[in-house]
C-alpha cells in the first residue's frame, strides 16, 4: 500500500461539448501516462456523450497568474472604458449601429 | 496581525456576498479542514457505496437490468473520483485519503452498512438512498467552495437516472406476483428509517452546523432537508402501493407538511462506531481491492518510466 504514495502525476482535463464550442475545464485525474490520463478521461468525464474531442494536460506544465481577485496583473484592462461599445453615446435615431 | 485580520474580513465579506471560494484563495484553516473533512467523507460514500448494490450485479434477473445496474455502480466510481479530485484541491492527497478511510480515521455514510438482501433492495436503494442523496445534495451545488460545487453539478445531473431506474425496477415489481410485492414491502421496512438517518442527527445534536451555513457550505438544517424528503416520498410510497413502516407518518394540514416518528438515534450513533451490521464487511472489501490493485498501479508506473526513458534516449541519439 505504500507504493501508491510515490504517486501519479495530476493531469487538468479539458472537453470540447459540440464542435464549434471551445475546450472548456471540467476537472482532474491522476494517470501514469498522457495516454492513460485520455482513457481515464473519456471514461470519467464523457460517459454521457459530454464531449467531441479530449485534452488532457498535466498540472505542473501549467502557468498561471496570481490568484487574487485585486490581482494588478489585470489592472491594464482594468482603466480601458473606451474597449467597449457602450463607451461611444450615439442618438436614439441613428439605427444599426 | 493586521493583514490577518484583513484578509479573513475580505473572506468573510466575499462568502456573506455569495461569492466563490477557489483553491488558492486565502481561507480560514478550519475552514479547510472543515472542507476537507466532509468532501473526503462524501467522496469514499461513493466509492463504498458500490457495493451493496454490488452485491447483485452478477445476479440481476435480466441483460437490461445488470447494465443499469453496471451503469449506475460506475457512476457512484465517478462521483468518488470527482470528489476526491475536489478534495485534492485543498491540498490533500487521494493516496492519503483512502489510507485514512481503510484505517477508519474517516467515516462514510453509514447507510453503506446494512446489507441488500434481496433484489428488490435494489430499487430501494435507487429510491430512497438516492432520493435522500439528491436532497442533500442539490443544495450543496451552491456550496461556498467552487471545486466541491462543480462537482457536486456534475453529480446531481447523474442521480436523477439513479433514482428513476430503481423506481421503475419497483414498479415493475409491485405490478408482479405477491411474492414480488411482499419483497417490496420487506426491502421499504428495513431502508426507511435508515434512509431517514442519513440527513444526520436532530439538528439540537449536530454541533458543526452553524458555522458550515455561516461559511455557505451548508444550506440547510439537517431537520429541514429531513422533513423535505419525507414530503417528497409519501406520495411516491401511495403511488407504489408500499406502506412506509412509520405508524406516526400523519398529513399535518395547519403545516402543510408530513408529521413523522423519531428515528432511533442511538442506533445511528451505534452505525458510525463501527457496529453497523455490515461496517467490518465493506472496509475489509475496499482494503482488499484497494491492495489487489497494488500490481496494477506498479505496472503502469514502470511502463511509463519505460517509455519515458526509452524517449529520452531516442532524443539523444537523433539529436
Ligand atoms: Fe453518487
Ligand atoms: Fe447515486
Amino acid at each position: 500500500m505504500s507504493g501508491e504514495r510515490a504517486s501519479w502525476p495530476l493531469y487538468e482535463v479539458f472537453v470540447r461539448p459540440r464542435r464549434g464550442l471551445n475546450h472548456v475545464h471540467v476537472g482532474s485525474l491522476h494517470a501514469a501516462d498522457d495516454k492513460m490520463a485520455l482513457l481515464a478521461a473519456r471514461d470519467l468525464y464523457t460517459r454521457r456523450n459530454e464531449g467531441v474531442s479530449l485534452w488532457v494536460v498535466r498540472s505542473d506544465a501549467i502557468t498561471a497568474s496570481s490568484p487574487d481577485e485585486q490581482d494588478p496583473f489585470f489592472a491594464p484592462s482594468g482603466d480601458k472604458v473606451y474597449r467597449h461599445p457602450t463607451f461611444y453615446p450615439i442618438p436614439e435615431d441613428v439605427p444599426h449601429i | 496581525m493586521e493583514a490577518q485580520a484583513q484578509v479573513q474580513a475580505r473572506f468573510d465579506a466575499a462568502v456573506a456576498a455569495e461569492q466563490r471560494v477557489e483553491p488558492r484563495d486565502w481561507m480560514p484553516e478550519a475552514y479547510r479542514a472543515t472542507l476537507v473533512r466532509q468532501i473526503a467523507q462524501h467522496a469514499h460514500s461513493e466509492i463504498i457505496g458500490m457495493q451493496p448494490e454490488g452485491n447483485w450485479l452478477t445476479r440481476a434477473p435480466s441483460l437490461r437490468r445488470k447494465a443499469i445496474l453496471l451503469a449506475k455502480a460506475q457512476d457512484e466510481a465517478g462521483h468518488g473520483l470527482y470528489l476526491y479530485a475536489a478534495a485534492e484541491t485543498l491540498g490533500v492527497d487521494r493516496a492519503e485519503l483512502t489510507e485514512k478511510l481503510v484505517d477508519g480515521r474517516q467515516k462514510y455514510s453509514s447507510i453503506f452498512n446494512y446489507p441488500t438482501l434481496t433484489f428488490a433492495d435494489v430499487g430501494v436503494i435507487g429510491w430512497l438512498v438516492d432520493g435522500a442523496a439528491i436532497c442533500n445534495q442539490v443544495p450543496l451545488c451552491r456550496c461556498s467552495y467552487g471545486p466541491y460545487a462543480r462537482a457536486m453539478v456534475r453529480i446531481c445531473k447523474e442521480e436523477s437516472f439513479h433514482q428513476r431506474q430503481g423506481y421503475e425496477l419497483l414498479m415493475t415489481m409491485t405490478a408482479g406476483t405477491d411474492a414480488q410485492r411482499a419483497m417490496v414491502q420487506d426491502a421499504v421496512d428495513r431502508w426507511w428509517w435508515p434512509s431517514l438517518m442519513m440527513f444526520g442527527p436532530p439538528d439540537g445534536a449536530s454541533p458543526n452546523s452553524e458555522r458550515s451555513m455561516a461559511w455557505r457550505i451548508k444550506r440547510h438544517s439537517n431537520d429541514e432537508l429531513r422533513q423535505r424528503f419525507v414530503d417528497m416520498t409519501v406520495p411516491q410510497a401511495e403511488h407504489l402501493g408500499v406502506l412506509l413502516p412509520d405508524p406516526e407518518l400523519a398529513w399535518n394540514a395547519e403545516r402543510g407538511s408530513w408529521d413523522f416518528g423519531e428515528p432511533d438515534w442511538s442506533e445511528l450513533q451505534q452505525v458510525i462506531k463501527g457496529h453497523g451490521p455490515c461496517n467490518a464487511q465493506r472496509i475489509e472489501r475496499r482494503r482488499a481491492a484497494h491492495e489487489g490493485g497494488a500490481w496494477v498501479r506498479e505496472a503502469a508506473s514502470a511502463y511509463a518510466a519505460k517509455r519515458a526513458a526509452e524517449e529520452a534516449s531516442g532524443e539523444r541519439s537523433s539529436g
